[in-house]
């Protein structure tokens, strides 16, 4: 499903350049949970930004399914994350100007195709995550599990298939956390892809996959 | 939710900012207004003077001498009469009214005076003192303001007299004030002038010009009289203001190329200048705004790329192309232009109403022709302010978004 080839990541710094992913090659398959560990600074969230359509590698290939991702025209590569990538983050990334259900609803309204069942979907994904009652506050307003619940359903609304999640417990407490990863477990046995980002061990072992990164390449394998 | 409702909500969410940026443009925007609606009236004022003045241009011999503009129709050298034809039959526009005129030096009684022959209607037409004297005429047409006649109606005694001088017979005179005194003749009497007896018609108002020294008869009179038929000295023409200032003085050269035309020169001049030294002001203003907000508004919209990297990164994560990302800035220059250009037509037409009578010493009425410019002006220096930054927000990191806050 989701095919990495070599790929390479280079930035240019003042001091010279950085290599932040070296020639990793990697395969997805199709409903799988995989976690990627690794220190700070080892290139997995700029791996999860590839996987993502975010960044061009400097190098290799992704594909998903036969299509490179990095051969589509920007406006493509948009309409592929639209339909079928979600993104979790840490810092949950909220519009805050915007309340709960705007937040959430739009993920659906970039391009204008505004679905017609639209509403129907933020209902059922508000009341999934529990924040019905709260969908007309902002995100000043409520706590940070509430946030970073609000940033799940905006992620899930679309139905992705693909799951990207960088470390969505970072800022949560235990229970929060445990909410938040049950969510995401629920989604794999639905035939959803996931692939999490995560410093804790514990976390990892939950994937049926874990890979861990060390300066940009790949150490180590765990089914 | 709609795009333009996603930018009004940020704009309003950071309202301080937009108050700003919008100060700069709205200010300039109100300067520009507030200068040409002062502008517009003043030079509405001076034209409609100018007009009021009466003739402005004259047509001479091509040998003729101006020392003395209010003389300058006593030549000796003649022009054909089918001057007039010419002018008439030309599409020359901005002449409101043509007096022919042939004057003659004649001796009454001891006295030294100069016959003028007119056609009665059209020089009444040019004389702003007699109209409003008399009470006969007034201007019904062209440029000039029309004659403000204070207390006069169409009263039987009027008309007649209307009648009677726009029809000046063969042998009626009108007298000018000096020369009636001097000759001590009134209204009734009768005068002897180059052998032939007139009726003195009306004794005409002090103009304190060289007209309160000469006779006037009709010019058909005064051309048999002196057997100059289908001549004449001069051509006076009441030119509209704004159409001197236009040229009408190189139209009428160029249809009368063996005639000499001059205007009041000083007047138009000073008119001309004033009128430049305001367009110069206000495209110097023009320049001055469209940097200095253009810059405002530039220097906010890069703030505001830089303050929403991290939003700017979730809309692309979520599937917003990069077009949606440069209309949502480019919509948000449009509604800064939109609100700088109606505040600052308000402000300016307000700022010229109040400030104009006392400024230029002319009453300013607002003109809503000034909205659309101002609105238009102000909406195209916030897009092209907004382009470059719209452009740098497509290009954010989308790194932006794995970051903590």
């Amino acid at each position: 499903m989701l095919t990495l080839t070599n790929i390479g990541k280079r930035f240019k710094k003042k001091h010279g350049a950085v290599d932040a992913v070296h020639g990793l090659t990697m395969s997805v398959e199709k409903g799988e949970f995989i976690s990627i560990t690794g220190p700070s600074g080892s290139g997995k969230s700029t791996l999860l930004l590839m996987l993502g359509g975010m960044t061009t590698p400097t190098s290799g290939t992704v594909k998903w399914n036969d299509c490179s991702l990095y051969d589509m025209t920007p406006t493509e590569r948009a309409a592929w994350r639209e339909t079928t990538v979600g993104f979790i983050f840490q810092a949950f990334n909220l519009i805050p100007y915007l309340n709960v259900r705007e937040n959430v609803g739009l993920a659906l309204n970039l391009t204008g195709n505004h679905p017609a069942d639209a509403e129907k979907r933020i209902d059922a994904i508000l009341e999934k995550v529990g924040l019905t009652d709260r969908q007309d506050h902002l995100p000043n307003e409520l706590s940070i599990g509430q946030q970073q619940r609000v940033a799940l359903a905006r992620a899930l609304v679309k139905a992705p298939t693909l799951i990207l999640a960088d470390e969505p417990t970072g800022n949560l407490d235990r229970d929060t956390a445990a909410e938040v990863l049950t969510i995401l477990k629920e989604l794999n046995r639905d035939g959803k892809t996931v692939i999490l980002i995560t410093h804790d061990p514990s976390i990892a072992q939950m994937a049926k996959r874990t890979i861990r990164i060390v300066e940009g390449r790949i150490k180590q394998v765990n089914s | 939710m709609s795009l333009i409702k996603l930018v009004l909500r940020e704009l309003f969410q950071r309202s301080n900012q937009l108050f700003t940026s919008l100060l700069a443009i709205t200010l300039g925007i109100a300067v520009i207004v507030g200068i040409k609606n002062i502008t517009v009236y003043s030079e509405k004022a001076v034209s409609g003077e100018l007009d009021a003045l009466g003739a402005n241009i004259l047509i001479l011999p091509k040998s003729a001498s101006v020392q003395n503009y209010y003389s300058a129709d006593f030549q000796e050298e003649n022009i054909p009469e089918n001057y007039i034809k010419a002018l008439v039959g030309s599409d020359i526009k901005g002449i409101d009214n043509l007096s022919p005129k042939l004057s003659i030096p004649v001796d009454i009684g001891g006295y030294k005076a100069t016959l003028t022959g007119i056609l009665p209607k059209n020089e009444f037409k040019s004389k702003a003192v007699w109209q409003s004297t008399l009470g006969v005429f007034s201007r019904p047409e062209g440029c000039g303001v029309q004659a403000c006649i204070p207390g006069v109606t169409d009263s039987v005694k009027a008309l007649a007299r209307k009648r009677v001088i726009n029809d000046l017979s063969p042998n009626s005179v009108l007298a000018g004030a000096d020369i009636a005194g001097m000759l001590k003749v009134q209204e009734g009497d009768s005068l002897t002038v180059l052998g032939s007896r007139f009726l003195v018609e009306a004794v005409l108002p002090m103009s304190g010009t060289v007209d309160d020294s000469r006779l006037f008869a009709h010019l058909h009179t005064v051309q048999r009289l002196t057997g100059k038929d289908s001549l004449l000295n001069a051509i006076e023409i009441v030119g509209c203001c704004s159409a001197i200032s236009g040229g009408l003085i190189q139209k009428i050269n160029r249809l009368l190329p063996d005639a000499k035309v001059v205007t009041i020169r000083q007047i138009v001049q000073t008119q001309l200048n004033t009128t430049l030294l305001m367009k110069k002001l206000s495209l110097i203003m023009l320049i001055i705004i469209i940097l200095v907000g253009g810059a405002g508004i530039a220097n906010y919209m890069f703030a505001n790329v830089h303050e929403r990297r991290r939003e700017i990164g979730i809309l692309m994560a979520m599937g917003a192309i990069p077009s949606f990302i440069v209309r949502m800035f480019l919509l948000k220059g449009v509604i800064i232009g939109v609100a700088g250009g109606v505040i600052g037509y308000v402000a300016g037409t307000i700022m010229a109403v109040v400030l104009g009578p006392q400024l230029a010493g002319v009453p300013v009425k607002p003109m809503l022709s000034l909205a659309f410019y101002g609105i238009s002006l102000s909406i195209i220096i916030s897009l092209l302010a907004s382009i470059i930054p719209a452009y740098k927000a497509t290009r954010v990191d989308p790194s932006i978004i794995m970051q903590e806050d």
